[in-house]
């Protein structure tokens, strides 16, 4: 073990000791003055996942978020210095966190707030152009095998939770007392220009949009939405993606390269 | 193979070979928070800064307002991620992202620490202190030479600010800072908050410290503000928070070290509890008052 190796272990451990080797002019304990750095690591990394679960953070309050991203940020350090995207696994690490079960749609909401910070940075990517779409739309035979490319911002969430209603509420749309958690909700993320928005969809919608994602054809993504059997508006659906500049390529084959 | 030392003319502010350099004015770290309010007023202000790693990202809004802002103002490239100070090998992975940011936005200057940041695979997100001995120089040195080689460009070094000190260090800070400036041909990034803070945590006199500092080399100051604690002993320990205005002692030691080197490019950082734009921009005229003592 190296000097190094039990420095970067006792930032993240508060169960280990100071590492040794270290000095203070006056003579004083250096532990007091390495639990500096260890605040600062802790701090630096709750802060950046306080800045991306802020709705999170407002369900359970200050203090319990920061002890759980604290718990979190111990149990899995980010592996990269770039800090843009870091809390991947943090809804996955509510969903098993034991004081969290009392909320059980805690872990959605944190999914559906990583959705949006993924969006935020996603590449930027030109929208196909009206005249594009037109003339694809216009040949109804090849419209089932044609394959839709979508905003790399774009991610459906559905979740048995009311994900979509508890975020809104929370950015001051409707009234969080009325929020109904165990309702199910989809949610469609996106970044049709500098905002990130949410929308709440019907869950075929979502299946479909999905289904367009994965790289499966119009006329095979409907169907799989149809066979939610929980009825499927095919054009409410297109028109959605389209108004949102959500559509960046056309597949006339299906295939997306 | 040390390579020659530049011999840069700091005395004038001028000359710091490279693709390009920074004008000897104030400038300001850029925060999202002022995007806006910064295209709107362009106020007139020397240059922005930005952490290098905050836009190692692919699209979305932090692109767009930098590309902007790049557009109206000189630009500092300020890594945080790279971990010259770390044991094992630079990340070339980030490297890369970094190389592509240098490209994507031609900033005038980029610096990094002397410091560690990254260690057997997990991002800290500190700048960590380390030894300042033979084996610590071999390293700083050779990760020095491989950014240079790697980015094509010299870049800058900053001084750290510290907490503890290693009982196996066998040079004084400014000792191995003057080793890596000769050995690399790099220049100093001269944090005088970090060297105040620095210096009242291990008991040293700021002003001795500065002036032990391979000076000649320096192509850019750094002005911040810390948070007082105490130690053990119940002794002053300064923390480095970038959370407040620049304090009397800075600004004096700022004002000595004008004195000594003549205008520098000079940055107020201000990363946590980010005021309006118009007070950062008033602490920066405070700045621009004393580099424009010295102009002739």
């Amino acid at each position: 073990m190296s000097a190094r190796d039990d420095f970067a272990r006792a930032l993240l451990d508060p169960d280990q000791p100071c590492p040794a080797g270290l000095v203070a002019w006056n003579g004083s304990d250096p532990a007091r003055r390495f639990q500096v750095y260890r605040n600062n690591v802790l701090v630096a990394l709750v802060d950046a996942l306080a800045d991306g679960f802020m709705v999170t953070r407002e369900l359970v309050g200050d203090a319990f978020f920061r002890a759980m991203a604290a718990a979190h940020a111990r149990a899995h350090p980010p592996r990269s210095p770039v800090l843009a995207c870091y809390g991947a696994d943090f809804p996955g690490f509510i969903a098993r966190f034991p004081p969290a079960a009392g909320l059980p749609y805690l872990a959605d909401v944190a999914r559906l707030e990583y959705l949006r910070v993924v969006a935020c940075h996603a590449a930027d990517v030109a929208p196909v152009s009206q005249a594009a779409l037109a003339a694809r739309l216009a040949d109804e035979a090849g419209l089932p095998a044609l394959g839709l490319g979508l905003q790399p911002s774009l991610a459906v969430l559905s979740s048995r939770f009311a994900v979509v209603s508890l975020w809104a509420a929370h950015h001051g749309v409707g009234d969080l007392a009325a929020v109904l958690p165990e309702a199910a909700e989809t949610a469609l993320v996106l970044r049709p220009g500098l905002e990130v928005e949410v929308i709440g969809i019907p869950p075929a919608s979502g299946v479909f949009i999905a289904a367009l994602q994965s790289g499966r054809p119009l006329g095979q993504a409907a169907d799989e939405a149809m066979a939610l059997g929980v009825g499927f508006d095919l054009a409410a659906t297109l028109g959605l993606l389209l108004q949102k500049s959500a559509v960046t390529a056309l597949h006339p084959s299906g295939s997306i390269s | 193979m040390p390579k020659p030392v530049h011999p840069a003319s700091p005395a004038r502010g001028a000359a710091a070979p490279g693709p390009a350099c920074l004008p000897p004015r104030c400038g300001l770290g850029l925060k999202p928070e002022h995007f806006r309010a910064i295209l709107e007023t362009q106020p007139e202000i020397g240059f922005f800064e930005i952490h290098a790693e905050n836009y190692m990202v692919e699209g979305g809004p932090l692109h767009h307002y930098l590309t902007q802002i790049r557009s109206h103002y000189p630009l500092s490239l300020h890594g945080v991620g790279l971990s010259i100070g770390g044991d094992g090998e630079l990340d070339a992975v980030h490297l890369d992202r970094l190389a592509a940011l240098i490209e994507r936005y031609a900033p005038d200057s980029f610096s990094e620490h002397l410091a560690w940041s990254s260690h057997g695979g997990v991002f800290l997100d500190d700048l960590l202190p380390l030894p300042y001995d033979r084996y610590s120089l071999i390293r700083v040195c050779a990760h020095i030479d491989q950014v240079q080689t790697r980015l094509g460009r010299r870049m800058l070094l900053e001084n750290p600010a510290t907490y503890v000190e290693f009982a196996a260090s066998t040079f004084s800070e400014a000792e191995f800072l003057g080793e890596v400036v000769v050995r690399t041909g790099c220049g100093l990034l001269l944090d005088v908050s970090n060297a105040y803070v620095s210096c009242v945590n291990h008991g040293r006199d700021p002003w001795a410290f500065i002036e032990a500092l391979p000076l000649a080399a320096v192509g850019q100051v750094h002005l911040a503000g810390f948070a007082c604690d105490t130690d053990a002993a119940g002794d002053s320990l300064l923390i480095d928070t970038h959370g407040a205005p620049v304090s009397q002692a800075v600004w004096a030691l700022y004002r000595r070290l004008l004195g000594r080197v003549g205008p520098m490019p000079t940055l107020i950082e201000r990363d946590n509890d980010i005021p309006p734009l118009p007070v950062l921009l008033a602490e920066a005229r405070c700045a621009q008052g004393m580099l424009q003592e010295l102009a002739p």
